[in-house]
Protein backbone atom coordinates (compact mmCIF):
# COMPACT_ATOMS: atom_id res chain seq x y z
CA UNK A 1 0.00 0.00 0.00
CA UNK A 2 1.83 3.09 -0.47
CA UNK A 3 -1.46 5.71 -0.42
CA UNK A 4 -0.62 7.91 1.79
CA UNK A 5 -2.94 11.17 0.83
CA UNK A 6 -6.03 10.43 2.61
CA UNK A 7 -7.83 13.43 3.27
CA UNK A 8 -10.10 12.48 6.46
CA UNK A 9 -8.30 14.05 9.85
CA UNK A 10 -9.34 11.26 12.01
CA UNK A 11 -7.29 13.52 14.83
CA UNK A 12 -9.68 16.03 15.02
CA UNK A 13 -13.20 13.27 15.95
CA UNK A 14 -10.50 11.83 18.25
CA UNK A 15 -10.59 15.46 19.98
CA UNK A 16 -13.87 15.10 20.55
CA UNK A 17 -13.58 12.04 23.04
CA UNK A 18 -12.41 11.65 26.68
CA UNK A 19 -8.66 10.82 27.18
CA UNK A 20 -7.08 10.28 30.53
CA UNK A 21 -3.56 9.35 28.55
CA UNK A 22 -0.70 8.02 30.69
CA UNK A 23 2.52 10.18 29.58
CA UNK A 24 4.70 7.82 31.64
CA UNK A 25 3.59 4.26 30.06
CA UNK A 26 2.74 3.68 26.76
CA UNK A 27 0.35 0.49 26.96
CA UNK A 28 1.02 -0.32 23.40
CA UNK A 29 5.22 -0.34 21.64
CA UNK A 30 6.14 -1.68 17.87
CA UNK A 31 9.22 -3.16 17.83
CA UNK A 32 12.26 -1.42 16.52
CA UNK A 33 12.51 -0.79 12.64
CA UNK A 34 8.74 -2.85 11.79
CA UNK A 35 8.47 -4.31 8.60
CA UNK A 36 6.71 -1.51 5.81
CA UNK A 37 4.35 -4.38 5.04
CA UNK A 38 3.15 -5.23 8.62
CA UNK A 39 3.01 -1.76 9.17
CA UNK A 40 1.13 -1.14 6.37
CA UNK A 41 -1.34 -3.37 7.55
CA UNK A 42 -2.08 -1.23 11.16
CA UNK A 43 -2.45 1.87 8.88
CA UNK A 44 -5.42 -0.23 7.10
CA UNK A 45 -7.37 -1.31 9.86
CA UNK A 46 -6.69 1.03 13.16
CA UNK A 47 -10.13 2.23 13.34
CA UNK A 48 -8.09 5.59 15.45
CA UNK A 49 -5.78 6.23 12.35
CA UNK A 50 -3.19 6.21 14.96
CA UNK A 51 -0.55 4.51 12.34
CA UNK A 52 0.68 6.61 9.67
CA UNK A 53 3.00 6.96 6.85
CA UNK A 54 4.24 10.39 5.74
CA UNK A 55 5.26 11.44 2.18
CA UNK A 56 8.22 10.19 2.69
CA UNK A 57 7.69 6.73 4.12
CA UNK A 58 8.44 7.64 7.59
CA UNK A 59 6.37 5.77 9.96
CA UNK A 60 4.99 6.95 13.19
CA UNK A 61 2.62 5.94 15.79
CA UNK A 62 1.27 7.69 18.86
CA UNK A 63 -0.82 5.87 21.69
CA UNK A 64 -2.68 8.52 22.73
CA UNK A 65 -5.40 8.24 20.76
CA UNK A 66 -6.01 4.83 21.37
CA UNK A 67 -9.34 3.70 21.27
CA UNK A 68 -8.23 0.00 23.04
CA UNK A 69 -9.99 -2.08 20.82
CA UNK A 70 -7.06 -4.73 20.19
CA UNK A 71 -7.27 -4.76 16.42
CA UNK A 72 -3.69 -4.33 16.03
CA UNK A 73 -2.87 -6.66 18.47
CA UNK A 74 -5.27 -9.06 16.31
CA UNK A 75 -3.54 -8.49 13.36
CA UNK A 76 0.19 -7.81 14.43
CA UNK A 77 0.21 -8.96 17.82
CA UNK A 78 2.73 -12.02 16.66
CA UNK A 79 5.25 -9.92 13.98
CA UNK A 80 5.66 -6.58 14.60
CA UNK A 81 4.01 -5.43 18.30
CA UNK A 82 6.37 -5.75 21.22
CA UNK A 83 3.30 -4.50 23.67
CA UNK A 84 0.08 -4.50 23.61
CA UNK A 85 -1.57 -4.02 26.91
CA UNK A 86 -4.33 -2.06 28.62
CA UNK A 87 -3.65 1.15 29.95
CA UNK A 88 -2.95 1.37 33.48
CA UNK A 89 -6.04 2.19 36.57
CA UNK A 90 -8.14 5.10 35.18
CA UNK A 91 -5.88 5.39 32.02
CA UNK A 92 -7.20 5.30 28.44
CA UNK A 93 -10.11 6.65 26.66
CA UNK A 94 -13.35 7.16 28.13
CA UNK A 95 -16.42 6.54 26.15
CA UNK A 96 -19.38 8.41 26.96
CA UNK A 97 -22.03 7.32 24.43
CA UNK A 98 -20.38 3.74 23.20
CA UNK B 1 -10.94 -18.64 53.53
CA UNK B 2 -11.25 -16.45 50.30
CA UNK B 3 -12.19 -13.04 50.25
CA UNK B 4 -15.38 -13.42 48.32
CA UNK B 5 -17.55 -16.62 46.53
CA UNK B 6 -17.05 -14.87 43.13
CA UNK B 7 -15.32 -12.42 41.34
CA UNK B 8 -16.57 -11.29 37.89
CA UNK B 9 -14.16 -8.95 35.77
CA UNK B 10 -15.82 -7.20 33.45
CA UNK B 11 -18.93 -5.02 33.55
CA UNK B 12 -20.33 -5.34 29.81
CA UNK B 13 -23.50 -7.09 29.45
CA UNK B 14 -22.16 -10.39 30.84
CA UNK B 15 -20.42 -9.75 33.96
CA UNK B 16 -23.25 -7.84 35.36
CA UNK B 17 -25.91 -9.84 34.55
CA UNK B 18 -23.61 -12.63 36.05
CA UNK B 19 -23.01 -10.48 39.41
CA UNK B 20 -26.44 -10.18 39.60
CA UNK B 21 -27.66 -13.53 39.58
CA UNK B 22 -24.79 -14.23 42.60
CA UNK B 23 -25.68 -11.29 44.13
CA UNK B 24 -29.70 -12.36 44.26
CA UNK B 25 -28.84 -15.60 45.17
CA UNK B 26 -27.04 -14.65 48.52
CA UNK B 27 -23.43 -14.89 47.58
CA UNK B 28 -20.63 -12.31 48.00
CA UNK B 29 -19.23 -11.49 44.79
CA UNK B 30 -17.30 -8.55 43.76
CA UNK B 31 -17.19 -6.87 40.06
CA UNK B 32 -14.24 -5.33 38.80
CA UNK B 33 -14.01 -3.56 35.53
CA UNK B 34 -11.36 -1.55 33.79
CA UNK B 35 -13.64 1.45 33.03
CA UNK B 36 -14.47 4.71 35.52
CA UNK B 37 -17.55 3.40 35.59
CA UNK B 38 -19.43 0.24 33.72
CA UNK B 39 -19.63 1.15 29.95
CA UNK B 40 -17.22 3.81 29.73
CA UNK B 41 -14.58 1.19 27.74
CA UNK B 42 -18.05 -0.38 25.45
CA UNK B 43 -18.96 0.47 22.10
CA UNK B 44 -21.69 -1.25 20.71
CA UNK B 45 -23.82 -1.48 16.99
CA UNK B 46 -26.54 -1.13 18.08
CA UNK B 47 -29.61 -3.07 19.18
CA UNK B 48 -30.55 -5.23 21.74
CA UNK B 49 -32.88 -8.08 21.24
CA UNK B 50 -34.67 -7.85 24.76
CA UNK B 51 -35.52 -11.88 25.06
CA UNK B 52 -32.69 -12.31 27.34
CA UNK B 53 -32.90 -9.37 29.10
CA UNK B 54 -36.81 -9.65 30.16
CA UNK B 55 -35.74 -13.26 31.86
CA UNK B 56 -33.74 -11.39 34.10
CA UNK B 57 -35.29 -7.82 34.26
CA UNK B 58 -38.92 -8.36 33.83
CA UNK B 59 -39.34 -4.63 34.02
CA UNK B 60 -36.33 -3.20 31.84
CA UNK B 61 -38.59 -1.51 29.97
CA UNK B 62 -39.60 0.66 32.68
CA UNK B 63 -36.40 0.64 34.13
CA UNK B 64 -33.25 0.48 31.76
CA UNK B 65 -31.82 3.65 29.77
CA UNK B 66 -33.36 2.46 26.06
CA UNK B 67 -32.87 4.54 23.53
CA UNK B 68 -35.49 3.18 21.09
CA UNK B 69 -38.15 0.40 20.20
CA UNK B 70 -36.88 -0.73 17.27
CA UNK B 71 -39.83 -0.38 14.79
CA UNK B 72 -38.19 -0.36 11.53
CA UNK B 73 -35.89 -2.74 9.83
CA UNK B 74 -33.84 -1.55 6.86
CA UNK B 75 -31.04 -2.80 4.52
CA UNK B 76 -29.66 -1.00 1.79
CA UNK B 77 -27.16 -3.02 -0.86
CA UNK B 78 -24.89 0.23 -2.00
CA UNK B 79 -22.96 1.16 -4.65
CA UNK B 80 -20.65 4.50 -4.56
CA UNK B 81 -23.48 6.33 -6.19
CA UNK B 82 -26.76 4.10 -6.13
CA UNK B 83 -28.57 2.86 -2.84
CA UNK B 84 -31.56 0.47 -2.58
CA UNK B 85 -33.25 0.28 0.18
CA UNK B 86 -35.77 -2.32 1.81
CA UNK B 87 -37.79 -1.20 4.46
CA UNK B 88 -39.79 -3.95 6.77
CA UNK B 89 -42.06 -2.72 9.79
CA UNK B 90 -44.39 -5.58 10.97
CA UNK B 91 -46.47 -5.49 14.47
CA UNK B 92 -44.92 -8.75 15.00
CA UNK B 93 -41.90 -6.94 15.83
CA UNK B 94 -43.70 -4.99 19.03
CA UNK B 95 -44.71 -8.00 21.02
CA UNK B 96 -42.90 -8.48 24.22
CA UNK B 97 -40.43 -11.21 24.06
CA UNK B 98 -39.85 -10.05 20.26
CA UNK B 99 -39.07 -6.75 20.24
CA UNK B 100 -35.95 -4.73 20.72
CA UNK B 101 -33.94 -1.18 21.53
CA UNK B 102 -31.10 0.42 20.34
CA UNK B 103 -29.12 1.13 22.80
CA UNK B 104 -25.90 3.48 24.04
CA UNK B 105 -23.61 1.44 26.19
CA UNK B 106 -22.44 3.80 28.24
CA UNK B 107 -25.61 4.60 30.31
CA UNK B 108 -27.07 1.26 29.37
CA UNK B 109 -24.16 -0.72 30.91
CA UNK B 110 -24.11 1.79 34.38
CA UNK B 111 -27.51 0.80 34.97
CA UNK B 112 -26.80 -3.13 34.61
CA UNK B 113 -23.88 -2.70 37.39
CA UNK B 114 -26.62 -0.78 39.01
CA UNK B 115 -28.98 -3.43 39.20
CA UNK B 116 -25.89 -5.73 40.50
CA UNK B 117 -25.39 -3.58 42.83
CA UNK B 118 -28.43 -3.16 44.32
CA UNK B 119 -28.82 -6.77 44.60
CA UNK B 120 -25.62 -6.47 47.13
CA UNK B 121 -22.61 -6.74 44.52
CA UNK B 122 -19.66 -5.02 45.24
CA UNK B 123 -18.13 -3.07 42.50
CA UNK B 124 -14.35 -1.86 41.48
CA UNK B 125 -14.28 0.70 38.57
CA UNK B 126 -10.72 2.24 37.12
CA UNK B 127 -8.86 -1.40 37.56
CA UNK B 128 -7.33 -3.45 35.22
CA UNK B 129 -6.77 -7.33 36.04
CA UNK B 130 -3.81 -8.12 35.00
CA UNK B 131 -3.43 -11.64 35.91
CA UNK B 132 -5.04 -14.73 37.64
CA UNK B 133 -3.92 -16.01 40.94
CA UNK B 134 -3.62 -20.36 40.59
CA UNK B 135 -2.77 -22.63 43.52
CA UNK B 136 -0.08 -25.19 42.98
CA UNK B 137 -2.86 -27.69 41.79
CA UNK B 138 -3.60 -25.24 38.82
CA UNK B 139 -6.76 -24.60 39.91
CA UNK B 140 -7.81 -20.83 39.80
CA UNK B 141 -7.96 -18.95 43.01
CA UNK B 142 -8.19 -15.02 42.12
CA UNK B 143 -7.18 -12.38 40.57
CA UNK B 144 -4.14 -9.51 40.56
CA UNK B 145 -4.51 -6.18 40.09
CA UNK B 146 -1.35 -4.05 40.35
CA UNK B 147 -0.19 -5.44 44.11
CA UNK B 148 -3.00 -6.40 45.20
CA UNK B 149 -4.59 -10.13 45.26
CA UNK B 150 -8.02 -10.86 45.38
CA UNK B 151 -9.48 -14.11 46.25
CA UNK B 152 -12.88 -16.47 45.71
CA UNK B 153 -14.30 -19.81 45.11
CA UNK B 154 -14.73 -18.77 41.40
CA UNK B 155 -13.47 -16.32 38.78
CA UNK B 156 -15.80 -15.36 36.09
CA UNK B 157 -14.20 -13.79 32.77
CA UNK B 158 -16.72 -11.45 30.95
CA UNK B 159 -13.76 -9.38 29.61
CA UNK B 160 -15.04 -9.22 26.04
CA UNK B 161 -13.44 -9.86 22.89
CA UNK B 162 -10.09 -8.71 23.23
CA UNK B 163 -9.92 -10.96 26.67
CA UNK B 164 -6.06 -10.98 27.66
CA UNK B 165 -7.16 -13.44 30.64
CA UNK B 166 -8.38 -16.28 29.06
CA UNK B 167 -5.25 -18.22 27.59
CA UNK B 168 -4.29 -18.02 31.16
CA UNK B 169 -7.72 -19.16 32.48
CA UNK B 170 -8.67 -21.73 29.64
CA UNK B 171 -5.40 -22.04 27.33
CA UNK B 172 -7.38 -19.67 24.52
CA UNK B 173 -5.57 -19.29 21.64
CA UNK B 174 -5.17 -15.71 20.07
CA UNK B 175 -7.87 -15.81 17.26
CA UNK B 176 -6.75 -15.08 13.69
CA UNK B 177 -7.35 -11.92 11.81
CA UNK B 178 -9.58 -13.83 9.39
CA UNK B 179 -12.07 -14.54 12.40
CA UNK B 180 -12.69 -11.01 13.67
CA UNK B 181 -14.15 -8.01 12.73
CA UNK B 182 -12.56 -4.41 13.47
CA UNK B 183 -15.93 -2.18 14.09
CA UNK B 184 -15.87 1.61 14.16
CA UNK B 185 -18.65 4.47 14.64
CA UNK B 186 -19.22 7.72 15.32
CA UNK B 187 -22.38 9.29 17.24
CA UNK B 188 -23.96 12.26 16.17
CA UNK B 189 -26.18 14.66 17.96
CA UNK B 190 -29.59 15.48 16.31
CA UNK B 191 -33.08 16.46 18.08
CA UNK B 192 -35.49 13.78 18.52
CA UNK B 193 -38.19 14.88 16.46
CA UNK B 194 -35.56 15.20 13.40
CA UNK B 195 -34.13 11.57 13.61
CA UNK B 196 -38.08 10.83 13.97
CA UNK B 197 -39.00 12.20 10.89
CA UNK B 198 -36.09 11.18 8.69
CA UNK B 199 -36.44 7.46 9.98
CA UNK B 200 -39.85 7.95 9.07
CA UNK B 201 -41.27 6.38 12.54
CA UNK B 202 -44.24 7.63 14.58
CA UNK B 203 -42.47 9.35 17.77
CA UNK B 204 -39.53 10.03 19.48
CA UNK B 205 -40.11 6.05 20.76
CA UNK B 206 -39.67 4.93 17.79
CA UNK B 207 -36.46 3.52 15.64
CA UNK B 208 -34.95 2.15 13.03
CA UNK B 209 -32.46 -0.39 12.52
CA UNK B 210 -31.07 0.21 9.21
CA UNK B 211 -27.81 -2.46 7.70
CA UNK B 212 -25.98 -1.23 4.35
CA UNK B 213 -23.72 -4.16 1.89
CA UNK B 214 -21.55 -3.20 -0.57
CA UNK B 215 -19.82 -0.26 -0.94
CA UNK B 216 -19.96 0.85 3.10
CA UNK B 217 -16.42 -0.92 3.34
CA UNK B 218 -15.67 -0.56 -0.51
CA UNK B 219 -16.53 -4.26 -1.55
CA UNK B 220 -14.75 -5.85 1.30
CA UNK B 221 -16.20 -8.21 3.65
CA UNK B 222 -18.51 -6.51 6.20
CA UNK B 223 -21.00 -3.91 6.48
CA UNK B 224 -22.11 -0.64 7.38
CA UNK B 225 -24.98 0.03 10.34
CA UNK B 226 -27.36 2.86 11.15
CA UNK B 227 -29.16 2.72 14.37
CA UNK B 228 -31.52 5.65 15.48
CA UNK B 229 -31.12 6.89 18.68
CA UNK B 230 -33.45 9.16 20.94
CA UNK B 231 -31.27 12.14 20.14
CA UNK B 232 -27.75 10.52 18.32
CA UNK B 233 -27.58 8.70 15.61
CA UNK B 234 -25.16 5.92 15.96
CA UNK B 235 -23.27 5.27 12.10
CA UNK B 236 -20.41 3.13 11.49
CA UNK B 237 -18.63 -0.11 9.95
CA UNK B 238 -17.70 -3.54 10.59
CA UNK B 239 -15.09 -5.79 7.76
CA UNK B 240 -13.21 -8.51 8.67
CA UNK B 241 -9.36 -8.03 9.96
CA UNK B 242 -7.99 -9.71 7.83
CA UNK B 243 -9.88 -8.68 4.68
CA UNK B 244 -9.04 -5.10 4.78
CA UNK B 245 -6.02 -5.14 6.18
CA UNK B 246 -4.59 -7.27 3.34
CA UNK B 247 -7.42 -6.43 0.48
CA UNK B 248 -8.58 -3.32 1.21
CA UNK B 249 -8.95 -0.32 -1.13
CA UNK B 250 -8.70 2.17 1.65
CA UNK B 251 -7.97 1.93 5.50
CA UNK B 252 -11.31 1.90 7.27
CA UNK B 253 -11.67 5.35 9.07
CA UNK B 254 -11.57 6.64 5.08
CA UNK B 255 -14.28 3.72 4.77
CA UNK B 256 -16.41 5.29 7.59
CA UNK B 257 -15.54 8.71 6.01
CA UNK B 258 -16.85 7.82 2.73
CA UNK B 259 -19.65 6.08 4.00
CA UNK B 260 -20.74 9.00 5.98
CA UNK B 261 -20.40 11.46 3.18
CA UNK B 262 -22.77 8.71 0.46
CA UNK B 263 -25.81 10.57 -0.08
CA UNK B 264 -28.13 8.34 1.08
CA UNK B 265 -26.47 8.74 4.77
CA UNK B 266 -25.32 12.32 4.50
CA UNK B 267 -29.48 13.21 4.42
CA UNK B 268 -29.72 11.21 7.29
CA UNK B 269 -27.18 13.02 9.61
CA UNK B 270 -27.21 16.17 8.21
CA UNK B 271 -26.61 19.01 10.36
CA UNK B 272 -25.77 15.86 13.38
CA UNK B 273 -23.12 16.75 15.65
CA UNK B 274 -20.51 14.80 15.74
CA UNK B 275 -19.73 13.77 19.38
CA UNK B 276 -17.87 10.35 19.16
CA UNK B 277 -15.52 8.39 17.53
CA UNK B 278 -15.08 4.74 18.57
CA UNK B 279 -13.60 1.24 17.47
CA UNK B 280 -14.11 -1.84 18.89
CA UNK B 281 -14.10 -6.03 17.22
CA UNK B 282 -16.79 -7.92 16.54
CA UNK B 283 -15.74 -11.89 17.08
CA UNK B 284 -17.14 -13.34 13.52
CA UNK B 285 -15.82 -17.04 14.06
CA UNK B 286 -18.34 -18.24 16.64
CA UNK B 287 -18.09 -21.58 17.26
CA UNK B 288 -14.75 -22.14 15.47
CA UNK B 289 -13.05 -19.53 17.58
CA UNK B 290 -15.04 -20.79 21.30
CA UNK B 291 -12.61 -21.51 24.11
CA UNK B 292 -13.06 -23.83 26.55
CA UNK B 293 -15.84 -22.36 28.90
CA UNK B 294 -14.93 -23.90 32.25
CA UNK B 295 -11.69 -24.47 33.88
CA UNK B 296 -10.86 -25.64 37.71
CA UNK B 297 -12.25 -22.49 39.60
CA UNK B 298 -12.85 -20.23 36.12
CA UNK B 299 -15.95 -19.43 34.00
CA UNK B 300 -15.80 -17.81 31.12
CA UNK B 301 -18.88 -15.54 29.15
CA UNK B 302 -19.80 -13.38 26.38
CA UNK B 303 -17.37 -12.08 24.27
CA UNK B 304 -14.63 -13.42 26.12
CA UNK B 305 -16.16 -16.77 24.82
CA UNK B 306 -16.47 -15.09 21.05
CA UNK B 307 -20.70 -15.75 21.80
CA UNK B 308 -21.40 -13.18 19.01
CA UNK B 309 -23.04 -13.81 15.53
CA UNK B 310 -23.36 -11.70 12.40
CA UNK B 311 -25.09 -12.73 9.89
CA UNK B 312 -24.83 -9.63 7.26
CA UNK B 313 -28.60 -8.69 8.29
CA UNK B 314 -28.41 -9.24 12.08
CA UNK B 315 -25.62 -8.83 14.31
CA UNK B 316 -26.33 -10.13 17.77
CA UNK B 317 -23.87 -10.41 21.11
CA UNK B 318 -25.72 -8.43 23.62
CA UNK B 319 -28.50 -11.24 24.41
CA UNK B 320 -25.80 -13.92 23.85
CA UNK B 321 -24.06 -11.74 26.35
CA UNK B 322 -27.02 -11.66 28.78
CA UNK B 323 -28.01 -15.20 28.63
CA UNK B 324 -24.97 -16.47 29.10
CA UNK B 325 -24.02 -13.84 32.10
CA UNK B 326 -27.29 -15.62 33.68
CA UNK B 327 -26.35 -18.91 33.23
CA UNK B 328 -22.84 -18.48 34.55
CA UNK B 329 -24.40 -16.55 37.45
CA UNK B 330 -26.60 -19.43 38.14
CA UNK B 331 -24.55 -22.13 37.91
CA UNK B 332 -21.59 -20.50 39.86
CA UNK B 333 -23.96 -19.95 42.79
CA UNK B 334 -25.26 -23.88 42.75
CA UNK B 335 -21.32 -24.67 42.15
CA UNK B 336 -20.45 -22.53 45.31
CA UNK B 337 -23.48 -24.73 47.61
CA UNK B 338 -22.23 -27.93 46.76
CA UNK B 339 -18.58 -26.54 47.54
CA UNK B 340 -17.38 -27.73 44.50
CA UNK B 341 -15.90 -25.30 41.98
CA UNK B 342 -13.82 -27.37 40.00
CA UNK B 343 -14.06 -27.51 36.09
CA UNK B 344 -16.45 -30.84 36.76
CA UNK B 345 -18.14 -29.16 39.53
CA UNK B 346 -19.11 -25.93 37.31
CA UNK B 347 -19.82 -28.19 34.18
CA UNK B 348 -23.72 -28.02 34.57
CA UNK B 349 -22.81 -24.12 32.82
CA UNK B 350 -21.53 -25.61 30.08
CA UNK B 351 -24.71 -27.76 29.94
CA UNK B 352 -27.29 -24.84 30.64
CA UNK B 353 -25.76 -23.33 27.63
CA UNK B 354 -25.51 -26.26 25.18
CA UNK B 355 -29.46 -26.65 26.26
CA UNK B 356 -30.30 -22.40 25.43
CA UNK B 357 -30.77 -20.67 21.97
CA UNK B 358 -26.96 -19.72 22.63
CA UNK B 359 -25.32 -22.76 21.78
CA UNK B 360 -27.75 -23.69 19.80
CA UNK B 361 -27.18 -20.76 17.26
CA UNK B 362 -23.77 -21.08 17.81
CA UNK B 363 -24.01 -24.55 16.32
CA UNK B 364 -26.52 -23.59 13.55
CA UNK B 365 -24.58 -20.73 12.31
CA UNK B 366 -21.17 -22.33 12.56
CA UNK B 367 -20.59 -22.34 8.78
CA UNK B 368 -22.19 -18.98 8.28
CA UNK B 369 -18.35 -17.04 8.71
CA UNK B 370 -16.80 -18.94 6.13
CA UNK B 371 -19.48 -18.50 3.41
CA UNK B 372 -19.97 -14.59 3.79
CA UNK B 373 -16.38 -14.34 3.77
CA UNK B 374 -15.93 -16.19 0.62
CA UNK B 375 -19.04 -14.21 -0.62
CA UNK B 376 -17.72 -11.25 -2.41
CA UNK B 377 -20.10 -10.94 -4.43
CA UNK B 378 -22.65 -10.28 -2.18
CA UNK B 379 -20.18 -7.23 -1.33
CA UNK B 380 -19.56 -6.06 -5.32
CA UNK B 381 -21.50 -7.54 -7.80
CA UNK B 382 -24.96 -7.90 -6.36
CA UNK B 383 -25.44 -4.16 -5.10
CA UNK B 384 -23.92 -3.15 -9.13
CA UNK B 385 -26.58 -6.03 -10.41
CA UNK B 386 -29.32 -4.34 -8.38
CA UNK B 387 -28.26 -0.70 -9.42
CA UNK B 388 -28.16 -1.64 -13.32
CA UNK B 389 -31.65 -3.41 -13.24
CA UNK B 390 -33.36 -0.68 -11.23
CA UNK B 391 -31.97 1.76 -13.61
CA UNK B 392 -33.28 0.45 -16.15
CA UNK B 393 -36.98 0.46 -14.77
CA UNK B 394 -36.97 3.98 -13.35
CA UNK B 395 -34.84 6.42 -15.95
CA UNK B 396 -36.67 7.22 -18.73
CA UNK B 397 -34.16 9.39 -21.29
CA UNK B 398 -36.65 9.06 -23.99
CA UNK B 399 -34.69 5.74 -25.80
CA UNK B 400 -37.69 3.55 -26.74
CA UNK B 401 -38.26 1.14 -23.70
CA UNK B 402 -37.80 -2.70 -23.65
CA UNK B 403 -39.44 -5.37 -22.41
CA UNK B 404 -38.01 -6.30 -18.76
CA UNK B 405 -36.98 -9.64 -19.67
CA UNK B 406 -34.81 -8.12 -21.86
CA UNK B 407 -33.12 -5.70 -19.70
CA UNK B 408 -33.09 -8.21 -16.71
CA UNK B 409 -31.48 -11.17 -18.34
CA UNK B 410 -28.39 -10.08 -19.90
CA UNK B 411 -27.98 -8.27 -16.30
CA UNK B 412 -28.09 -11.63 -14.89
CA UNK B 413 -25.81 -13.19 -17.21
CA UNK B 414 -23.51 -10.47 -16.58
CA UNK B 415 -22.84 -12.05 -12.94
CA UNK B 416 -23.88 -16.20 -14.46
CA UNK B 417 -26.90 -17.74 -13.87
CA UNK B 418 -24.86 -20.85 -12.36
CA UNK B 419 -23.11 -17.95 -9.62
CA UNK B 420 -26.60 -16.59 -8.80
CA UNK B 421 -28.06 -20.09 -8.13
CA UNK B 422 -25.14 -21.09 -6.41
CA UNK B 423 -24.91 -18.22 -3.94
CA UNK B 424 -28.57 -18.25 -3.29
CA UNK B 425 -28.47 -21.84 -2.35
CA UNK B 426 -25.32 -21.22 -0.31
CA UNK B 427 -26.52 -18.47 1.62
CA UNK B 428 -29.66 -21.04 2.67
CA UNK B 429 -27.20 -23.29 3.81
CA UNK B 430 -25.24 -21.11 5.89
CA UNK B 431 -27.53 -18.29 6.82
C1 LIG C 1 -19.51 -2.27 15.92
C2 LIG C 1 -20.27 -3.29 16.70
C3 LIG C 1 -21.63 -3.46 16.48
C4 LIG C 1 -22.36 -4.39 17.22
N1 LIG C 1 -23.71 -4.45 17.06
C5 LIG C 1 -24.44 -5.25 17.87
C6 LIG C 1 -25.85 -5.20 17.84
O1 LIG C 1 -26.46 -4.39 17.14
N2 LIG C 1 -26.54 -6.07 18.63
C7 LIG C 1 -25.91 -6.94 19.47
O2 LIG C 1 -26.58 -7.70 20.18
N3 LIG C 1 -24.56 -7.00 19.53
C8 LIG C 1 -23.82 -6.16 18.76
N4 LIG C 1 -22.45 -6.17 18.86
C9 LIG C 1 -21.82 -7.13 19.77
C10 LIG C 1 -21.99 -6.71 21.24
O3 LIG C 1 -21.60 -5.39 21.42
C11 LIG C 1 -21.14 -7.63 22.13
O4 LIG C 1 -21.42 -8.96 21.80
C12 LIG C 1 -21.38 -7.45 23.61
O5 LIG C 1 -21.08 -6.15 24.00
C13 LIG C 1 -20.55 -8.44 24.41
O6 LIG C 1 -20.78 -8.26 25.78
P1 LIG C 1 -19.75 -8.78 26.84
O7 LIG C 1 -20.33 -8.45 28.17
O8 LIG C 1 -19.39 -10.16 26.56
O9 LIG C 1 -18.42 -7.94 26.60
P2 LIG C 1 -18.18 -6.34 26.70
O10 LIG C 1 -19.44 -5.61 26.61
O11 LIG C 1 -17.11 -6.05 25.73
O12 LIG C 1 -17.63 -6.17 28.19
C14 LIG C 1 -16.34 -6.53 28.56
C15 LIG C 1 -15.98 -5.73 29.79
O13 LIG C 1 -14.77 -6.22 30.35
C16 LIG C 1 -13.96 -5.14 30.76
N5 LIG C 1 -12.59 -5.64 30.80
C17 LIG C 1 -11.86 -6.16 29.77
N6 LIG C 1 -10.66 -6.59 30.21
C18 LIG C 1 -10.62 -6.32 31.54
C19 LIG C 1 -9.64 -6.52 32.54
N7 LIG C 1 -8.46 -7.10 32.28
N8 LIG C 1 -9.92 -6.12 33.80
C20 LIG C 1 -11.12 -5.53 34.12
N9 LIG C 1 -12.08 -5.32 33.19
C21 LIG C 1 -11.83 -5.71 31.92
C22 LIG C 1 -14.25 -4.06 29.76
O14 LIG C 1 -13.96 -2.78 30.27
C23 LIG C 1 -15.74 -4.26 29.50
O15 LIG C 1 -16.54 -3.49 30.34
C24 LIG C 1 -21.70 -5.23 18.16
C25 LIG C 1 -20.34 -5.06 18.38
C26 LIG C 1 -19.63 -4.08 17.69
C27 LIG C 1 -18.18 -3.88 17.99
S1 LIG D 1 -5.85 -0.95 19.96
FE1 LIG D 1 -7.19 -0.30 18.27
S2 LIG D 1 -7.20 1.93 18.39
FE2 LIG D 1 -5.50 1.25 19.66
S3 LIG D 1 -3.74 1.34 18.28
FE3 LIG D 1 -4.53 -0.77 18.19
S4 LIG D 1 -5.92 -0.75 16.44
FE4 LIG D 1 -5.56 1.39 16.98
Amino acid sequence: MSRTDYTVNVDEFLSLNKYEVDESNAHIELVDDPSDSEFDKLIMVCPAALYKRDADGVKTFDYAGCLECGTCRIICGDTILKKWEYPGPTMGVEYRYG
Amino acid sequence: MADFDAIVVGAGCAGSVAAYELAKAGKSVLLIDRGNFAGAKNMTGGRIYSHSLKEVFPDFEQEAPLERKVTHERISLMTGDSNFTIDFSSNDMLVAGQDSYTVLRAPFDQWLAEKAEEAGAETIFGIPVEELVKDDAGKIIGVRAGEDEITAEVVILCDGVNSLLTSQAVGAKKPSADMIAVGIKEVFELPASVITDRCQTNSDDEGTAWLYVGDATKGSFGGGFLYANKESISLGLVAGIEAVATGGSEPIYQMLEDFKHHPQVASIIKDGKLVEHSGHMVPEGGKNIMPELVGDGVMVAGEAAMMCINLGYQVRGMDYAVAAGMHAGRCAAAAIDKGDTSKAGLAPYVTALDNSFVMKDLNNYQKTPFFLENFSRMFNDYPALVKKAMNAMFIVDGTPGQPLKSTMMPLLKEVGYMNLLKDVRGAMKAL
